[in-house]
């Protein structure tokens, strides 16, 4: 045996018996170094022969490779047990708080209304909007309510001039007006938005939400009307049946006119929607009256069709359980927080529409 | 609308009980609003039983005792009656009801120390009889009635309609009753023909004087004579309670009874405080009158009124006045039965701001065919309750009644409805309503009755055929499928985006008012003009906003209030700029409230909210110029390249109005019209493969320079090689001269095209410092 390959040995029980990566390195540059081991053995090729010189030069390789591998699995075996050494000494109490975390919320008016425009954008409704201050004649007028009808009582204006010429709007209605106006037919829009009354108590506040829907072409008629009502309620309650009852009512608007009432029991103190001997109102609908279609330049003769009108706040209250309208717009931080919905919690038709 | 399912009976023949006629009201358009128990004074009384009778503990002469009321517990109750015992049936009255015999109220009392809920009556103080010896004994049939009205007539329900106004015939009872009739719910009972003995002619001159805008075009009036006006007998007295009115006198309770019975409203005068005769004509400005409900109203010009000849009785169609009102006392009568324009009627009403039941059916609009029957449904009762003689009636008028006429396709109703009717049933329907029609080849010639004023054109004939057919009958036409236009446009999308980035940066979304109080609005209204509400619901929320803040801000401070102090809170919504439709401006306002919350904060939320709309970076530039309403040191306002638009504002509000607090604002229409106006695609993306160095420089700047310029001096040196600036310091103090601040910056160079050497680089280091010291007055810092 040479003494290369004899102090390759004495090395490798070092390195075996090595504890720490200090000891490890002084190995190493025993080895690898400039003076180690490797290379005083590769200088003293030069005094060999050529072919010795081939014949050691690659035994030096060899051993080179070999100690390096032995180097490498040391260097790990060590390292490794460092790490796990130092991971013993770290222990946190985990069941100490997170960072503070902020999470925004969705207003339930807001999330209602994506809500519902998820739902009628799977059967073609396009979302229209329209102004909040309104002319008296888009807001009564073109919509068939004279001046100076009982029918006005019904809506509590607020005005803007001495006149009443300007006021903002008590309904999402004029918006039918506006877009039969801007385009042509067919029409299929919802518009949702603010409007206001001049009413408070615990059931009224001056500025509520509505959702108008317009549905016109040339053979639409009440079956389609029923059917796309109905669809709807469905969906939002997110229930396979609903008991629903149109009952005749009167809306200047509209001719035939309806109210929709939705079956509903207590059960432990709450509202189950669906099922049940109790009816509650939940919107109005009809047939767009054929002076309304004829003040939005649209021949009645050719067209006709539905509209409706729904109380966005209401229906926020009845499918997540809300008391009191008023609340809505209190601004209240706990409130706020408990009833909003988290912003990545975005109601789509193909995720479904709640969480 | 209130009537009694007895009343009804008057004048529907039909076997319905009462639930079914309910649910069919429903079902026809004609909501019920309510149904309760017809009340009177005595339907608190209720049978009862002792169930235990002991001694009072401090009285020799009372019992106490165990009552069984058909409640779940038992009450307590003090008794004087000597026969009080076990098992003793009689009548209770409850704390709140009125002893008939002292019309005393019944108070909870302690009597003795002891506590009585209530009392257990004895005959005379229920006015039965004298005997007040002891409490009422029951026989055994009453046993199971514990709990129930002891006094018959109680278990009538009053039904409370809710009229939609487009149905006047059904102010009446006899509307209701044709409605239910035409549902196939029995049959109308004809009105007999009243025989009335009428002597001689009606002697009060009536006029209705030609003026403009003439409300009144009929007006029937009879005299009676010689009557002895007294309280009404008991049957009517119970009509006029169900209805919700008080009885008065036998006259005014009959012209009551027949507006609601046949929705004929009339006005009794005493004929003998009439100054010669009846001049129906438009009021002059300033005239003067007493009114029943003991107000006096000034009147305007061209209200209608009924006057004598020496000033008004009444508003017609409105409401009679005092100085004509008849009493008790009253012997001679006149009756008017008239037709008064609706619109008019209501216009005067509203000035006025009088509301009565008269009015109520006017502006609604009367029969104008139920003058004659009204005077002499009125004439009967009266003469049958007062006695006196009736004279004919007088009946002005200055227009001819004519019944509207529409020629009807009855197709029109399948159509609208979609499902197959038979034109035999649509004019069944239609003349079990009262229309009288005449079919003539396809379509039908249809009269409309008087009493239906609402009904102009065919569409209100499908209504009322769907109306009596039902609308269960509608079949349900499931929904297509089919989109014709995106659910959201443009503006819409970035709406709903904007709403849902601004929340995941942890601000909560509220919604307030569209007004708030002028004086808060004054912070924020800047160059607009204070948009007023004429009407306000109260005087804190008079005006339209002119931002977002004001109520966002007074909301936050409550929560400040509430014990919060750290909140986040946006809106997003409409400021108006002007009274006029469309003039509103869609804002993203968030306020932020916290501690150790500074500018960058603030200007983080709203960039990151920029970037995330799809602007960016690179394309927006600050600028210092902000509303008042901000901290002019610490606000900022968010410009668009070149100029374009201001798409936003953000800083510290200004501490006068409230500390510590920051906010933005994003003007959306502005931002979507820029990005439209600036759509670009997206280039295809390389990286490049070569080492990139970071270089960094500190360069001393004047202490207002803005470091953006330097941003902008830098990243214009070479463009293609300079990939990022990012500031990392700035000092001010030792070492720098007073006026003067050190911006440190870190700029990273890389090519697209090979690895930088050491001379490239310090080539454009140099060119970097070069421009910066010469463009921005300013030194490198050594």
């Amino acid at each position: 045996m040479s003494d290369f390959e004899k102090l390759k040995g004495e090395l490798k029980v070092k390195l075996n018996h090595a504890k720490t990566s200090q000891e490890v390195d002084i190995i190493r540059t025993n080895i690898f170094g400039k003076n180690g081991l490797i290379n005083s053995e590769f200088k003293k090729l030069g005094s060999l022969s050529p072919e010795d010189k081939k014949k050691v030069a690659s035994e030096i390789n060899n051993a080179k490779q070999e100690l390096t591998k032995l180097f490498n699995d040391k260097v790990l075996t060590l390292t490794n047990s460092e790490i796990d050494e130092q991971v013993k000494k770290e222990k946190d109490d985990v069941t100490l708080p997170e960072k503070d975390f902020r999470i925004g919320k969705i207003h339930p008016v807001s999330q209602v209304i994506d809500e519902i425009s998820s739902i009628f954008s799977e059967i073609g409704f396009s979302v229209e909007e329209g102004p909040d201050v309104e002319s008296e004649y888009y807001n009564f007028t073109a919509l068939n309510t004279p001046e100076n009808h009982p029918a006005k009582d019904m809506h509590d204006t607020f005005y803007l001039d001495k006149n009443m010429k300007t006021l903002l709007r008590t309904h999402t209605s004029p918006v039918q007006v506006r877009t039969m106006l801007n385009g042509k037919p067919p029409f299929k829009i919802i518009a949702p938005g603010r409007t206001y009354r001049s009413d408070s108590d615990q059931t009224h506040t001056p500025m509520f939400h509505q959702l108008e829907g317009l549905h016109i072409d040339k053979n639409i008629n009440m079956g389609h009307l029923k059917g796309c009502l109905n669809y709807f309620v469905k969906e939002f309650f997110e229930v396979d049946k609903i008991k629903m009852r149109f009952r005749p009512s009167h809306f200047p608007f509209t001719e035939p006119s309806a109210e929709v009432d939705i079956g509903y029991r207590v059960e432990n103190n709450k509202i189950v929607i669906g099922e049940g001997d109790k009816w509650l109102e939940i919107l109005g609908c009809g047939m767009v009256h054929p002076n309304v279609l004829k003040n939005s330049k649209v021949d009645p003769k050719k067209y006709q069709g539905f509209a409706f009108g729904i109380g966005i706040d209401r229906l926020a209250m009845l499918k997540y359980g809300i008391n009191d309208l008023r609340s809505f717009f209190e601004c209240d931080y706990r409130w706020l927080n408990y009833y909003g919905f988290d912003p990545l919690d975005v109601p789509t038709n193909y995720r479904g529409l709640s969480k | 609308m209130k009537f009694t399912n007895e009343w009804l009976k008057d004048h529907l023949k039909t076997k319905k009980s009462e639930l079914e006629i309910i649910e069919k009201l429903n079902h026809s358009g004609l909501e019920v609003e309510k149904v309760e128990p017809v009340k009177n004074e005595l339907s608190d009384f209720v049978i009862a039983k002792i169930v235990k009778s002991e001694k009072h503990p401090n009285a020799d002469r009372l019992k106490l005792c165990h009552v069984d009321i058909g409640k779940k517990e038992l009450v307590k109750v003090v008794c004087g009656g000597p026969n009080a015992k076990d098992n003793l049936l009689t009548i209770y009255a409850p704390p709140g009801s009125i002893i008939p015999k002292n019309n005393m109220k019944l108070e909870v009392s302690k009597i003795r120390g002891e506590t009585s809920y209530g009392m257990l009556c004895s005959e005379a103080e229920l006015n039965l009889s004298d005997e007040s010896e002891g409490i009422i004994e029951l026989n055994q049939n009453y046993k199971k009635k514990v709990g129930k009205s002891y006094f018959k007539g109680n278990s009538n329900n009053v039904i409370e309609l809710s009229i939609t106004p487009n149905r006047p015939d059904c102010l009446g009872i006899r509307g209701i009753a044709r409605d239910l009739s035409a549902s196939g719910f029995g049959k109308l009972i004809d009105i007999k023909n009243i025989k009335l003995k009428k002597h001689g002619k009606q002697t009060l001159k009536v006029k209705i004087q030609k003026n403009k805008k003439q409300a009144c075009t009929l007006f029937g009036s009879c005299l009676i004579k010689n009557i002895k006006n007294k309280e009404s007998p008991e049957w009517l007295k119970k009509r006029i309670i169900s209805l919700g009115l008080r009885p008065i006198s036998a006259v005014v309770d009959v012209t009551n009874y027949v507006m609601f019975d046949l929705n004929r409203p009339l006005h009794a005068y005493d004929a003998d405080k009439i100054n010669k005769g009846i001049i129906v004509r438009n009021s002059k400005k300033g005239e003067n009158f007493k009114a029943l409900d003991n107000k006096n109203y000034s009147l305007d010009d061209g209200m209608c009124v009924i006057s004598d000849h020496e000033g008004v009785l009444g508003l017609g169609g409105i409401i009679g006045g005092t100085r004509s009102g008849t009493e008790l006392n009253t012997k001679n009568i006149l009756l008017e039965s008239a037709f008064f324009d609706p619109e008019i009627t209501r216009k005067t009403a509203k000035k006025l701001q009088l509301n009565s039941d008269a009015k109520f059916r006017f502006e609604r609009g009367i029969d104008p065919n139920s003058i004659q029957i009204g005077l002499d449904k009125a004439s009967e009762m009266i003469i049958k309750i007062c006695g006196g003689q009736v004279s004919k009636s007088d009946i002005q008028s200055t227009k001819k009644i004519k019944n509207k006429k529409i020629f009807f396709d009855p197709s029109l109703a399948s159509k609208t409805i979609g499902i197959k009717l038979k034109t035999n049933e649509i004019i069944n329907i239609l003349e079990g309503l009262g229309f009288k029609i005449k079919k003539t080849n396809k379509v039908l010639a249809v009269e409309i009755p008087s009493w239906r004023p609402d009904v102009h054109g065919e569409i209100d004939l499908v209504e009322e055929i769907i109306r009596i057919k039902g609308f269960d009958k509608i079949q349900s036409i499931e929904p297509e499928r089919k989109r014709l236009k995106p659910t959201l446009d443009f503006f819409q999308r970035h709406f709903h985006l904007a709403q849902r980035s601004v929340a995941s940066k942890g601000y909560l979304e509220a919604i307030t008012w569209s007004f708030t109080d002028e004086k808060i609005n004054n912070n924020f209204k800047e160059k607009f003009e204070e948009i007023k509400i004429v009407n306000p619901i109260s005087s804190d929320l008079n005006v339209l906003r002119n931002s977002l803040y004001s109520n966002l801000i007074f909301f936050l401070k409550k929560n400040i209030d509430r014990g919060f102090e750290n909140q986040s809170l946006f809106e997003i919504g409409p400021y108006f700029t002007g009274n006029k439709p469309g003039e509103q401006i869609t804002v993203v306002c968030g306020i932020r409230k916290e501690k150790d919350l500074n500018i960058f904060d603030i200007k983080k939320d709203v960039v990151q909210t920029l970037v995330e709309l799809g602007i960016d970076r690179k394309e927006i530039k600050v600028d210092t110029n902000t509303p008042s309403y901000y901290h002019p040191g610490r606000s900022g306002s968010i410009m668009t390249k070149n100029n374009q638009s201001l798409i936003a504002y953000f800083g510290e509000i200004h501490p006068r109005i409230i500390n510590n607090t920051y906010g933005f604002e994003i003007f959306l229409e502005d931002l979507v019209k820029y990005k439209k106006q600036n759509k670009k695609e997206k280039p295809t993306i390389t990286f490049s493969e070569y080492q990139k160095s970071d270089r960094d420089f500190a360069f001393v700047v004047q202490k207002d320079f803005q470091a953006q310029l330097l941003i902008e001096i830098i990243s214009n040196v070479d463009k293609s090689l300079i990939k990022n600036i990012k500031i990392f310091d700035v000092y001010e103090g030792a070492n720098i001269p007073k006026d003067k601040k050190s911006i440190a910056l870190k700029v990273t160079i890389q090519s697209d095209f090979k690895t930088l050497n050491e001379k490239d680089l310090n080539e454009i280091s140099q060119k970097i410092i070069s421009d910066v010291e010469e463009k921005a007055s300013a030194k490198l810092r050594s």
